[in-house]
């Protein structure tokens, strides 16, 4: 046969990549658009614990955070402190906080606060225990304990 | 002067240009996820709350001490044994719709060791509810209502747990974090579990799969066998004003 070999051997024809950079673009904005930005800073260490069962908030402008852990830089000392808004704060400091968080919200939404609480592994509960307190105060009652997914264990 | 031609310009390199600040932005961006346990705490407590009686056995005690380790119902428990209790403990004396009736057990210290599941039959509930409506109290008529159409989507009635049946958590102020994180999702991973399989032999789904539909499309339907499900294995875990017990030796 080689009916279809006849020809002359043409080169071939430049596939043209002009619109790479578009489609590159394209996908640099997508993630641009998707990716939640860490809106402020950690200044404390903070390893998450892993647990199965956890749950995820949709509406993300209602979630005000709390960090608990080691200070970043060692001369804040070693000892468990309590991070509000980008300065460490004291306990007592809590109950002014939610009040002035929640007038950041619509005052429709003011009682769907949310407080994420994102704590080191190593943190003892006694200073933990000292925040859902003064949350109970100020009646924040909707708390997210920060933490990673995993799978469950032996069921 | 002959003019030259307008020479185009090579775009190859945009590409690769584009390619370095996708590169840029996937590693300098460190994604916050807002997952984790989710808690709704108790009001304040008011000075003048009057202490309630409880039965013993109706409480299921879990606490963790300074050196995290777990005392389960006055036993020394490993965490990965944690839910399988707590299962035990939630199915009580049976039927809740898949477990056969079984008999309490009473312990050496004369307490009863499950709380005693009770019958809510519908042919009662109906005469209670009408017993209601005559008094005008809309809201108790309500609830009765809410287990009548439980009954109803089960397809037969079933026992249910009594009001002061509830896991009780009590932490040392140093117990680590990594244990009382531990300990909540055990626990709520064995009610999780219950209420899968509740749901799963009986609609046919699982309790997660119903609340993340319900999420979506708000169906009343789904509602209804969500609270079906909530009240044969409701979530009740209480935990106990925070004390310092860390010179009490467990």
């Amino acid at each position: 046969m080689g009916k279809f070999n006849k020809g002359k051997k043409r080169g071939m024809a430049a596939i043209s990549t002009a619109s790479l950079p578009d489609i590159v673009f394209i996908l640099l904005f997508f993630f641009m658009m998707t990716t939640v930005m860490q809106t402020e800073d950690e200044m404390v260490k903070v390893v998450r614990p892993e647990v199965s069962e956890v749950y995820k908030i949709e509406k993300k402008h209602l979630i005000r955070y709390i960090n608990i852990g080691t200070p970043q830089d060692k001369r804040y000392g070693t000892e468990p402190v309590i991070q509000l808004n980008d300065q460490f704060a004291d306990a007592s400091a809590i109950q002014e906080w939610v009040k002035i968080e929640r007038l950041t919200l619509a005052e429709a939404e003011q009682t769907k606060m949310w407080v994420s609480m994102k704590v080191d592994v190593e943190t003892k509960m006694g200073v933990v225990t000292d925040v859902k307190q003064e949350l109970r105060q100020a009646s924040a009652l909707k708390v997210l304990y920060s933490a990673n997914s995993r799978e469950r264990t032996g069921s | 002067m002959a003019r030259r031609e307008l020479q185009e310009i090579n775009a190859g390199s945009m590409a690769d240009i584009a390619f370095l600040l996708l590169v840029f932005w996937l590693v300098t961006t460190t994604i916050d996820s807002d997952e984790g346990v989710k808690r709704q705490l108790p009001p304040p407590v008011p000075d003048d709350l009057e202490q309630q009686e409880v039965k013993e056995g109706d409480v299921y005690n879990v606490r963790t001490n300074f050196r995290d380790s777990l005392l389960v119902e006055k036993k020394v428990l490993r965490i990965s044994e944690l839910k399988a209790g707590a299962k035990d403990f939630l199915i009580a004396t049976g039927d809740g719709l898949l477990n056969p009736v079984r008999d309490n057990v009473e312990l050496a210290d004369g307490n009863m060791m499950y709380p005693e599941r009770v019958w809510v039959r519908k042919s009662e509930l109906l005469i209670l509810e009408q017993s209601y409506l005559v008094a005008g109290q809309t809201k108790r008529a309500e609830k009765v209502r809410d287990k009548i159409r439980a009954i109803e989507l089960f397809g037969g009635d079933y026992r249910e747990l009594p009001g002061s049946a509830l896991i009780s958590l009590q932490t040392d102020r140093n117990t680590s974090y990594d244990l009382y994180m531990q300990v909540q999702n055990e626990l709520e991973a064995a009610i999780n579990e219950l209420r899968d399989e509740l749901a799963m032999a009986k609609f046919n789904m699982t309790y997660a799969d119903l609340e993340e539909r319900y999420g979506r499309s708000k169906e009343q339907s789904l509602l209804d066998r969500i609270l079906a499900v909530r009240l044969v294995y409701p979530q009740r875990i209480s935990e106990a004003e925070p004390r310092d017990a860390s010179a009490t030796y467990y």
